[in-house]
């Protein structure tokens, strides 16, 4: 049915089948958005990794699409970012009707000056097969297709992995597992970790088409659409002149039913009138979960993704969430791999993404209660604020059909230095994710590296910075001063995730010192 | 501190009081509920102040 084209990724008979297995510092289980990602970021580091995935393709059917500008930054870091822009949908508008009558229209990027822009909407087979290609070419990650892990027995100082392959089972010595092995997470289960959370019961029909047609490029959002009276659609253009139709369902709905061509078609039509052409992509009914692990960290196994939390799929908070996730954990783990940081870091990243996490699952139940209204109060405040939302613009922003992913706040991280300077007026705060900006001929984002950065605005000689972080010297006085709220003098500390670990209106080096000792976990201020 | 206001606000109470009873003449239980979450959004809105909004809710719910 898909115009993809599905590509087997090699099997390799393992060594360890061979007796000729070493124990590993790192193995991830699951080769999604996640796990690859997760083992690129490591080995930018220099610590290598396995990748064990059941099957040896990517994701079958569209998924994830909507990839976040902070993902694609992630990803610009890795080298395949562009790709994606090039191969994807670029997009950072919305419509909202009510019934035929746009109601709202948003922008999720009003301000110029960012290498990337809001949302690049690109299915997830492309994202996993860019990121496989970079992997394959990737000495320090050793790609396992193929190789499904069935057992896990954890140890104080490393993980036992049990794996299947087409040769027959062998036992994978790894020092930190990483469990990037998605909702239904098998090493979530072998441990027998509960995964708490609430149950939605309404029923969602996607279907992948591909128009022959033009196509709008913003998202569009309808409640009540003539096409669909009883409810909502959801549309949305993916690569390939893919799009994607999104209808609420409601309970009672005949998943088996709904998703016959015939049926699919009648709603199709519908929506799209008598003209109209198009060809089948991909069609499923979904319901969703919100549900999160009580801790990401147990003892040498992590867990990172869907296996550790997963919210609806309004707001595109799943596969971003994820990579967030990684994003946050690679350079912990590499510094404690490397004995440059103790376990204990680790800890900060089960709090901070748990924080996420919690905020990730609040926003996206708040969307999924406005879509779908659990009681006949709550449909009536909802429809109360589109029936006001086109005569009274503060009821447009009650208007919630997704609150679209951006990074989310660590307010309290133990590894952040609060703010000592009072006369902050602006600019990112700790805890907060850097923004990036021009500077010269380029971007911001592209003048840091893997390490920690050293912002210092005006001040281009600040000779030898602490060890473990890199000076970035930003010039002149454009918009990366105003969006720092810079002085001659002002310095951030940016961590290797990009985000603010500690500012000041001066440099000084002790105070970096023991900014950076307090964010890599070696002490506690 | 109490920041929901507790005595009369109303230059002519009855009139106002009157005029919300009357807006709901004639609607069904369902047209009346739909008719109050529009008033409560623009109220709430002008209003602004997410304290006395919250001490509103509270007061309304203790009742």
């Amino acid at each position: 049915m898909s115009s993809y084209e599905y590509r087997h990724y090699p099997y390799r008979r393992p060594p360890e089948l061979d007796g000729k297995g070493r124990r590993r510092p790192v193995a991830i289980v699951g080769a999604g958005m996640a796990g690859p990602t997760l083992a690129l970021e490591l080995a930018a580091r220099g610590v290598p990794s396995v990748v064990l995935d059941e099957d040896d393709t990517v994701s079958i059917g569209s998924r994830s699409i909507c990839q976040a500008k902070h993902s694609l930054e992630v990803w610009d870091r890795l080298g395949i970012a562009r790709r994606m822009v090039d191969k994807g949908i670029t997009w950072e508008q919305g419509e909202v009707y009510l019934g035929d009558q746009a109601i709202y229209r948003f922008n999720l990027q009003p301000e110029p000056g960012h290498k990337f822009p809001a949302f690049v909407n690109l299915q997830q087979y492309y994202v996993e097969e860019y990121l496989y290609e970079r992997c394959l070419s990737e000495p320090a990650v050793e790609m396992r297709f193929r190789n499904k892990v069935v057992g896990v027995t954890p140890h104080a100082d490393h993980v036992a992995v049990e794996v299947e392959t087409p040769d027959g089972r062998y036992t994978l010595e790894a020092e930190w597992l990483v469990a990037c092995d998605g909702v239904r997470s098998p090493v979530r289960h072998m441990l027998g970790l509960p995964f708490e959370g609430e149950v939605f019961h309404d029923q969602f029909l996607i279907a992948d088409i591909r128009l022959l047609d033009d196509l709008p490029k913003e998202r569009r959002f309808w409640f009540y659409p003539p096409f669909h009276p009883t409810n909502s659609v959801l549309l949305h253009r993916q690569a390939d002149n893919v799009l994607r139709a999104d209808f609420q369902l409601g309970r009672d709905a005949d998943a088996e039913e709904e998703t016959k061509t015939e049926n699919v078609d009648r709603r199709l039509r519908l929506m799209f009138g008598p003209e109209a052409r198009w060809e089948h992509e991909w069609t499923s009914v979904y319901t969703f979960t919100c549900r999160m692990l009580q801790r990401f960290v147990h003892g040498r196994v992590i867990f990172a993704g869907d296996s550790a939390h997963v919210v609806s799929p309004f707001g595109a908070r799943g596969g971003n969430g994820a990579i967030a996730d990684v994003d946050n954990l690679a350079w912990k783990l590499a510094l404690v791999v490397t004995g440059k940081a103790s376990e204990a870091l680790l800890d900060s990243y089960c709090s901070e993404r748990r924080a996420a996490a919690c905020e990730n699952i609040l926003n996206s139940t708040r969307s999924t209660d406005f879509i779908t209204p659990k009681f006949p109060a709550s449909r009536a405040f909802r429809d109360a604020a589109l029936t006001l939302a086109p005569d009274f613009p503060f009821a447009r922003a009650l208007i919630n059909s997704g609150r679209l992913s951006v990074p989310t706040q660590q307010p309290e991280s133990p590894l952040d230095t609060p703010d000592r300077d009072g006369d902050w007026v602006g600019g990112p705060g700790p805890g907060r994710a850097m923004l990036d900006a021009p500077v010269g001929n380029g971007w911001l984002i592209d003048r840091l590296g893997h390490d920690f950065s050293l912002l210092t605005f005006g001040n281009d000689d600040v000779g030898t910075v602490p060890s473990g972080a890199t000076a970035v010297p930003i010039a002149g006085n454009g918009l990366a001063w105003q969006r720092y709220d810079s002085r001659p003098g002002t310095t951030y500390l940016i961590r290797p995730d990009r985000y603010v670990a500690a500012r000041w209106r001066t440099y000084d080096p002790a105070a970096v010192s023991t900014a950076l000792d307090r964010a890599t976990g070696r002490s506690h201020a | 501190m109490t920041a929901l206001r507790r005595t009369l606000n109303l230059a002519r109470p009855d009139d106002v009081y009157n005029a919300i009873v009357d807006a709901h003449k004639g609607l069904t239980d369902e047209q009346c509920r739909d008719f109050d979450a529009r008033l409560i959004l623009l109220l709430v809105n002008h209003i602004g102040d997410e304290a006395v909004i919250r001490e509103a809710l509270k007061e309304a719910a203790a009742k």
